[in-house]
């Protein structure tokens, strides 16, 4: 029984944070895409081109490629026996336990 | 040549079979859903995964020797096989692995055969919990761990397995759900040439992530034989030539790609587009490297089929085929014991027979039955050229006419069956 609860505790961590990143990143680039084609003027809803979609669509995909630089980072750092913490909300390297 | 040594030989070959078997089980996790969507034409797909997954086994620096720990009781906290096992340059615990891969193998083959995409991680511990259970009995079994974390055959094993597809399944869904909403006012041409991009870049990083975990395994279990064998002291690290070996084996085994199992991911459990295919990726990496990164163990395979059902249910209108995956779910189940009803019966047999010949009996069986379902499976191929066709039986039925087959198939590969 202690092992079930002990289970759940962390799938519940785990399907929280992996929402977050795991839907939050797509849904971030679907809204680059979307502001992308904002600023092409290829909406189907027939908008006059709107420069400011670029921007937006740029600051989105940053957003993401850093998303993917942390799970690079995520990846790379388990090889070499270092976790990734967060306890200072940007994360650093700290030797794996 | 002594018969220790064969042994040792033995269960080398055999690791390095079942890391080629690991990666081509396992291409299609991440790769399924970009050849689906045609993000990746097929060659392409594999031979990225491979590379990434190349790149990954060499990024895995730090090796824990530790691999069999999770389920059996052969090796102390530290990695060192037990001392009772090494009598006579550590035959009983060569005879162990060597039995628990052979069910591993065995497994990972029939589940190919059969298209099915079940865990290679199942299927080396199953192998391994039914050679432990053979020659120790019941208590050689680590079934839960001691309390403080989870552990054993329940706690990494079990659990995670009911868990990680349904998380999987959920993040996917979501993600999904979200992108067609944000992109509904996007032309479809226009996003399904946009998320491509997002798709390729999330499988590569499920393939890389594939890469750092599972060639390990092969490196640990390896090591663990030389250090029984006492070829090798350290338990800090791992050989060279094993880590050289090992990641050879596992890119070469993904770039093979097993086609029958990408074909059942990506066509036979729903129909997907390339935005479905990013959001089942990223739930997929997501998934894979939250859960490494708080200590919760699972299997790739069963957080990749998660996410692509998932995805299926996410999207209005999305056909799922639950028969696809209710055979898949089934497989899932009996995974476990069925590899380690293969490994108990070679450890059996090996121990009968005795020693270095025992091993090379049940090697041989290995062989004869691998040689069996490769046979098996040229009556039916799939490969990158059918791999993408319709999944509803009529049109299976008529790509399994050899004629139809031959006038399109130029490497003549097809005319096994003709």
């Amino acid at each position: 029984m202690h092992t079930l609860s002990l289970a759940f505790h962390s799938a519940w961590k785990v399907l929280l944070v992996a929402t977050v990143l795991g839907a939050g990143v797509p849904a971030l680039f679907a809204f680059g895409i979307r502001a992308l084609a904002l600023g092409n003027g290829t909406m189907t809803t027939g908008e006059r081109p709107n420069p400011a979609g670029k921007v937006m669509a740029a600051v989105c995909f940053l957003a993401v490629v850093a998303a993917v630089a942390l799970g690079l980072l995520i990846i790379i750092s388990s090889g070499f026996g270092m976790k990734v913490s967060f306890e200072h909300v940007l994360p650093t390297l700290v030797e794996k336990k | 040549m002594d018969l220790s040594l064969i042994l040792l030989v033995l269960v080398i070959i055999t690791a390095l079979a079942f890391d080629f078997t690991n990666g081509f089980h396992d291409t299609g996790n991440a790769m399924a859903t970009s050849i689906a969507t045609g993000a990746l034409k097929p060659k392409v797909a594999v031979a990225l995964s491979g590379v990434l997954n190349l790149v990954g086994a060499f990024l895995s620096v730090e090796v824990a020797l530790t691999v069999t720990n999770a389920v059996i009781k052969i090796q102390a906290k530290d990695g060192s096989p037990k001392p009772e096992f090494l009598a006579d340059h550590g035959q009983a615990l060569l005879l162990i692995v060597l039995a628990g891969l052979v069910g591993g193998i065995v497994w990972n083959l029939l589940t190919w055969l059969l298209g099915i995409p079940s865990s290679s991680s199942h299927a080396l511990f199953g192998g391994l919990i039914g050679s432990a259970i053979a020659a120790i009995g019941f208590s050689g079994v680590k079934w839960v761990g001691d309390g403080s974390k989870l552990d054993g055959v329940v706690g990494k094993v079990i659990i995670p397995a009911f868990l990680s597809p349904v998380i999987a399944a959920l993040v996917a869904a979501v993600g999904t759900k979200l992108i067609y909403a944000i992109t509904k006012k996007v032309s479809h041409a226009e996003s399904e040439r946009g998320f491509r991009w997002g798709q390729i870049c999330s499988a590569s990083l499920v393939s890389l992530a594939h890469g750092t975990n599972d060639a390990q395994k092969t490196m640990g279990v390896i090591t663990l034989a030389l250090i029984g064998y006492g070829s090798w002291t350290d338990t800090g690290a791992v050989p060279l030539w094993v880590k050289f070996s090992c990641a050879l084996a596992i890119a070469a085994g993904t770039y093979l790609g097993g086609w029958r199992i990408i074909r059942t991911l990506g066509k036979g459990l729903v129909e997907i587009e390339s935005p479905q295919g990013m959001a089942a990726e990223s739930s997929s990496s997501a998934v894979i490297l939250v859960s490494s990164h708080l200590g919760f163990a699972l299997s790739t395979t069963h957080v990749a089929t998660g996410s692509i059902l998932g995805t299926g249910i996410g999207k209005k209108g999305a056909e799922v085929r639950w028969s696809v995956a209710a055979r898949m779910v089934a497989a899932w189940f009996i995974t476990l014991p069925a590899a380690a009803l293969v490994g108990a019966v070679m450890w059996y047999l090996g121990d009968v027979i005795g020693g270095g010949i025992g091993g090379i009996v049940i090697f041989a069986i290995l062989c004869a039955l691998s040689a069996f379902m490769y046979l098996r499976s040229r009556k039916t191929p799939v490969d990158h050229n059918n791999v993408n066709d319709d999944w509803d039986p009529q049109d299976v039925a008529a790509t399994h006419i050899p004629g139809v087959i031959e006038s399109d198939q130029p490497h003549g590969a097809r005319k096994v069956n003709a």
